[in-house]
C-alpha cells in the first residue's frame, strides 16, 4: 500500500528471516504443512501478479487520466470482447489454483491406516488425551502460572519465554507414524490444532471428528485451542511432543506401569496422605476451572469453602459428584479412586477440616 | 415544482414529534443514519476496548469475561448496528430522489422499522450491566458456549429479533419502492446502480433475516424451555446452528458489500466525468454474488470437519464468487481509465475503497482455498480479512456517500481539506491496524483471545497504536459534519458536483421535505441517462 516506502520496506525484509515466528507459518513438520506452504506460496505470486496488473492500470489512470492535467473524459462504455475476456481470464486463473488444492484436500481428508490413535477430549479449559490403543491417558493443562498472565497491577512482570504456550503434560507421539486424532468435547465446542502440522479440527459435543498427521522430525511442537470456548480460551495451548519411535514405546510402558498402579485394585484402602495428594490433582483437573483453585468459587460459580455440602454429610457431597445438580454437571466419568480423593480433598482442604475421608469401595457402593 | 401536497401540515411538525411521528423518507433517512453514527461510536469504543487489553501480552484492564462480551458487542453493534442501519438510511434517503419517487412506498411500516432500532440499541447496552452481563459467545453465538451465557445472551437474542423484523420491514420498503415507484421511462435497467444493489440486498434481508430469527429462537428455547435442538446430550446436533447461522451469515457478508458496491458505481462516474463502463455486466455481476451467496455458506465451517466432496465443493463455489467480484472491480478501473479525473473526498474514499476491498478479496481468496484456511482459520489472518472488507469496505464507501450526498442534505458544502485529512488519516490509521494482522494469523495467534503468546507482541503493539489513531480520525469525520450543517464553506448549488447526472442532483440543496410528488418529466429522466450512457447513444 502507499505508506510502506522503500527504507520501511527494507529494513522489514532484512529482518524477516530473523523474526519468521511473528509473521509467517511455523516452520511445516509434516507433508500437508509443506503443500499448504506450497500453495500459498503459489497463490501468493499469483495474487501478486494480478495486483500489479490491476492496480498498474488504476494508478496509471489516475496519474495521468486527471482533469487538473488538462485530460478530457472520452465516453466510452461497454466492449463485449473485453467484458468476456476479464470473466474468463479470472475463470481460468481459478481452475489453475484449484486443481493441486483439491489433491491437497483429498490427501487431508485421509485418515485410513493410522499407526497410533490418540482421542483428543476438549473441556474447559484443558485437554484430555487418550492413547486409544495403550490404554492410558492423562488431562493437559496450561503450565503458565497465573502470576504471570494477570498483571492488572500493571507492574513489569517476568514471563516464560513459552508463555502460555506451555503445558504440565504434553501428547507424545512417535516420529513419521501415522497418528489419527479424534477429537469431542465435554462441555462446549474447542479447537484442537498445530500450525506446524497444519492440523486444525473442532472438538464438538456429541461429535466424534477426525484428523490426522504424520511429524517427519522429533521436537516439541506448539498451538493453541482456535475456538472460542468462553472465559479460558486463551489458556489451553496444545503441545505435542514429538519423539523417536524408541522413547515413545519406552515412554508409554511407563505411563501404562503409572496408571495400572493407580487402578490396580478396587479394594485397598487408601490413606488419608494418598487420598489427598491424588484428590488434589483430580480437583485442579475437573473442579477447580469452575470453583476455582483455591476453592473460593466465582461468579455463579459457588464456594467450596464453608460450603453446605462440602461440609455436610458425606454422602451427599459424593451424590452430587456422582449425579449433578443445576449446572453442576455430573462426573460418573470419573473413577472411583478420582471421586473418593476428590471429595475426601475437598473436605479436608480449601479452608475446609471436616476430617472424614472417602475410600473408592465406597463410590463403588453408591454407583449401585 | 412547487405543488400543494395533499398532507399539508407534516412540514410544520416540529421538535420531537416530527423525528417519532417521522413518515417523510428524509427524516427517517436521517434518523438511520444518525442512529447509525452513534452506534459505530459505541461499536468503536468497545473495539478500542478490544485493543488496548491486547497492546501488550498479560491481562491488564479487562477480565477475560468481560474481554469476551466486549469482543461480542462489537461484533453485533457494528453489522446489525451501524452497517446495516446505515445502508438502510442511504436507500431511504436517496432511492426515491434518485428513481423519481415522492417517497418510500409504505411511509408507516418506514416510522416503525426505524423506531425498531432504538431498543434494540438499548438491550444491547443494558446487557452490559445484567448479572454475568452481556452475551460472550462471539457475534456468531455458537452452542453450547451460548447456552453458557447469562441473561445478557436473552438480551441479545431478543435485540436481534427487533433487529432482523425491522431488516425485512426496511427491505420490504426498498424492494416494493424501487418495483413500483420508478419515474416513468425509468426502466429497471435503466435505474442508478445504487438502486440495483439496494434492491439486491433487499432481497437478500428478506431471504436470510428470517432464518437467524430461526436459528436465535431455538437458541433461546433450548437455553429455557428444554427443548435440544442443540444440545447433544439430548440427541441435539451444536453443528446445525452453524449451517443455519452461516446460511443467514454469508449473505449477510453481501448484505454488507452490494450497497457499498453501488455507491462506488456512483461516485466514480461523476468524478471521472464518464460514464460507468460496464452498467448491464455489473448488474448482472450484481445479481451473480447474490445468487451464489447462497452457495458458499460452510466455507465458514472447513474446520467443523465435512465430508471431502462438501469440502471440495463449497471451495469451488467460494473461489467461483470471486469472478463477478472481479468483473465489478474491473468494471471501476475501466471507468476510471481515460476520464477526467478529480479527487474529491467521496472519490478518494471510493479509490481507497476499490484498493482495500480489493485487498480483502484476495485474503477471501487466499481463505476459500480449504487446506490454507485450515492453517488461517479462526486466526487474526480472519480478522483482517473481514476488517479489510467491512472496514475499508463497507464503511469506506459509507464515509464515501456521507461526503457525496451531504451537500444535498444539508443544503451546505463540506470542507474539502477537512474531508481528505480524514480520508488520508484513516487510510494510513486502518491499514497500520489491519495489515499486520494478516502476518499475526500467519503465524497461528487465534482470535478472540485476550492474551497471546510472546512472538505476537510487536504487531499487537502496532495494531493497537493504528486502531487509537483510527479513533480519533473519526472525530474528525463528526467535525466535519456538524461544521457542514452549520454552514460548512458556504451554500451547495443543486448539483455541486460537475459530473453528476442521476435525478437527485436535479431538486434542489438543501432537498425540499417533499420531492418528486409529481414525477419528473420523461426529458429529466431521459437526459440524466442520455449521461450516464443508459440510453442509446453509443461513442
Amino acid at each position: 500500500m502507499k505508506h510502506t516506502g522503500p527504507g520501511w520496506m527494507i529494513a522489514l525484509l532484512a529482518s524477516m528471516p530473523a523474526h519468521a515466528a511473528e509473521w509467517t507459518f511455523q516452520p511445516p513438520v509434516t507433508a500437508i504443512a509443506r503443500d499448504v506452504g506450497a500453495l500459498h506460496a503459489w497463490i501468493m505470486w499469483i495474487i501478486l501478479a494480478i495486483f500489479v496488473l490491476v492496480f498498474g492500470v488504476m494508478f496509471y489512470a489516475i496519474l495521468r487520466h486527471r482533469r487538473s492535467l488538462g485530460h478530457e473524459a472520452r465516453h466510452f462504455h461497454e466492449n463485449t470482447t473485453v467484458e468476456i475476456l476479464w470473466t474468463l481470464i479470472p475463470l481460468l486463473i481459478l481452475i489453475g489454483m484449484a486443481w493441486p488444492v483439491a489433491k491437497v484436500v483429498l490427501a487431508q481428508k485421509d485418515t485410513r491406516n493410522p499407526g497410533l490413535t490418540i482421542k483428543v477430549t476438549g473441556q474447559q479449559w484443558l485437554w484430555q488425551y487418550d492413547y486409544l490403543d495403550h490404554r492410558v491417558g492423562f488431562k493437559s493443562r496450561l503450565a503458565t502460572p497465573r502470576t504471570q498472565i494477570n498483571n492488572y497491577d500493571g507492574l513489569p512482570i517476568q514471563r516464560s519465554p513459552r508463555y502460555l504456550l506451555e503445558v504440565d503434560e504434553p501428547l507424545v507421539v512417535p516420529v513419521d507414524t501415522k497418528v489419527r486424532i479424534l477429537t469431542t468435547s465435554n462441555d462446549v465446542i474447542h479447537s484442537w490444532g498445530v500450525p506446524a502440522f497444519a492440523v486444525k479440527q473442532d472438538a464438538i459435543p456429541g461429535y466424534i471428528r477426525d484428523t490426522w498427521f504424520t511429524a517427519t522430525q522429533t521436537g516439541t511442537f506448539r498451538g493453541q485451542c482456535v475456538e472460542l470456548c468462553g472465559r479460558d480460551h486463551a489458556f489451553m495451548p496444545v503441545v505435542v511432543k514429538v519423539v523417536s519411535k524408541d522413547e515413545f514405546s519406552r515412554w508409554i510402558t511407563q505411563k501404562q506401569a503409572e496408571q495400572q498402579k493407580v487402578a490396580s485394585d478396587p479394594n485397598r484402602v487408601w490413606t488419608r496422605a494418598e487420598l489427598m495428594q491424588h484428590g488434589e490433582k483430580v480437583y485442579k483437573d475437573n473442579c477447580a476451572s469452575c470453583h476455582q483453585e483455591n476453592g473460593k468459587g466465582l461468579g455463579p460459580f459457588p464456594a467450596l469453602t464453608g460450603s453446605k455440602i462440602a461440609t455436610g454429610p458425606i454422602t451427599g457431597h459424593l451424590a452430587i459428584v456422582l449425579k449433578g445438580k443445576n449446572a453442576m454437571p455430573a462426573w460418573p466419568s470419573l473413577s472411583n479412586e478420582d471421586i473418593a480423593a476428590v471429595v475426601t480433598y475437598e473436605r479436608n482442604a480449601l479452608g475446609n477440616k471436616v476430617g472424614d475421608e472417602l475410600q473408592p469401595k465406597a463410590v463403588a457402593a453408591a454407583r449401585q | 415544482m412547487t405543488h400543494e401536497h395533499p398532507h399539508g401540515d407534516h412540514d410544520t411538525v416540529r421538535g420531537w414529534r416530527r423525528w417519532l411521528y417521522a413518515t417523510n423518507h428524509k427524516d427517517i433517512g436521517t434518523l438511520y443514519l444518525c442512529f447509525a453514527g452513534l452506534m459505530f461510536f459505541t461499536g468503536g469504543i468497545m473495539a478500542l476496548g478490544i485493543r488496548l487489553e491486547l497492546f501488550q501480552p498479560g491481562l491488564q484492564y479487562w477480565q477475560p469475561e468481560f474481554y469476551n462480551q466486549l469482543v461480542t458487542l462489537h461484533g453485533v453493534i457494528m453489522v446489525f448496528g451501524a452497517i446495516m442501519p446505515a445502508f438502510t438510511g442511504l436507500a431511504n434517503w436517496m432511492l426515491p430522489l434518485m428513481i423519481g419517487a415522492p417517497d418510500m412506498a409504505f411511509a408507516r411500516m418506514n416510522n416503525w422499522s426505524f423506531w425498531l432500532l432504538p431498543p434494540a440499541a438499548l438491550l444491547l447496552v443494558i446487557s452490559l450491566f445484567v448479572p454475568g452481563g452481556a452475551a460472550a459467545a462471539g457475534w456468531t453465538f455458537y452452542p453450547p458456549l451460548s447456552l453458557q451465557d447469562g441473561m445478557g445472551m436473552d438480551f441479545a437474542i431478543f435485540a436481534i429479533h427487533l433487529l432482523g423484523i425491522s431488516s425485512i420491514m426496511g427491505s420490504i420498503n426498498i424492494v416494493v419502492t424501487v418495483l413500483n415507484m420508478r419515474a416513468p421511462g425509468m426502466t429497471l435497467l435503466k435505474m442508478p446502480l445504487f438502486a440495483w444493489t439496494s434492491l439486491i440486498t433487499a432481497y437478500l434481508l428478506i431471504a436470510v433475516a428470517p432464518v437467524l430469527a430461526g436459528a436465535v429462537t431455538m437458541l433461546l428455547t433450548d437455553r429455557h424451555f428444554d427443548t435440544h435442538f442443540f444440545k447433544a446430550a439430548g440427541g441435539g446436533d451444536p453443528v446445525l446452528f452453524q449451517h443455519i447461522f452461516w446460511f443467514f451469515g454469508h449473505p449477510e457478508v453481501y448484505i454488507m458489500a452490494l450497497p457499498a458496491f453501488g455507491i462506488v458505481s456512483q461516485i466514480i462516474p461523476t468524478f471521472t466525468r464518464k460514464p460507468l463502463f460496464g452498467y448491464v455486466s455489473m448488474v448482472y455481476a450484481t445479481c451473480a454474488i447474490g445468487i451464489m451467496s447462497f452457495t458458499v455458506w460452510a466455507h465458514h465451517m472447513f474446520s467443523v470437519g465435512m465430508p471431502a466432496t462438501a469440502q471440495l465443493f463449497f471451495m469451488f463455489m467460494t473461489m467461483l464468487i470471486a469472478v463477478p467480484t472481479g468483473v465489478k472491480v474491473f468494471n471501476w478501473i475501466a471507468t476510471m481509465w481515460e476520464g477526467s479525473m478529480s479527487f474529491e473526498t467521496p472519490m478518494l474514499f471510493a479509490i481507497g475503497f476499490v484498493c482495500l476491498f480489493t485487498v480483502g478479496g484476495f485474503s477471501g481468496l487466499v481463505l476459500s482455498i480449504a487446506p490454507i484456511d485450515t492453517q488461517m482459520h479462526d486466526t487474526y489472518y480472519v480478522v483482517a480479512h473481514f476488517h479489510y472488507v467491512l472496514v475499508a469496505g463497507a464503511l469506506f464507501s459509507l464515509f464515501g456517500a456521507v461526503y457525496y450526498w451531504l451537500p444535498k442534505w444539508t443544503g451546505y458544502m463540506y470542507s474539502e481539506k477537512l474531508g481528505k485529512l480524514h480520508f488520508w488519516w484513516s487510510m494510513i490509521a486502518f491499514n497500520i491496524t489491519f495489515f499486520p494482522m494478516h502476518f499475526l494469523g500467519l503465524a497461528g495467534m487465534p482470535r478472540r483471545i485476550p492474551d497471546y503468546a510472546l512472538q505476537f507482541t510487536d504487531f499487537n503493539a502496532l495494531a493497537t497504536v493504528g486502531s487509537m489513531l483510527f479513533g480519533l480520525a473519526q472525530l474528525l469525520f463528526v467535525y466535519n459534519i456538524v461544521h457542514c450543517v452549520r454552514g460548512g464553506v458556504g451554500k451547495a448549488s443543486a448539483c455541486p458536483w460537475d459530473g453528476a447526472n442521476t435525478l437527485e442532483w436535479q431538486v434542489a440543496s438543501p432537498a425540499p421535505h417533499h420531492t418528486w410528488h409529481e414525477p419528473p418529466s420523461e426529458a429529466i429522466v431521459r437526459r440524466g441517462l442520455v449521461a450516464q450512457a443508459l440510453e442509446n447513444r453509443h461513442e
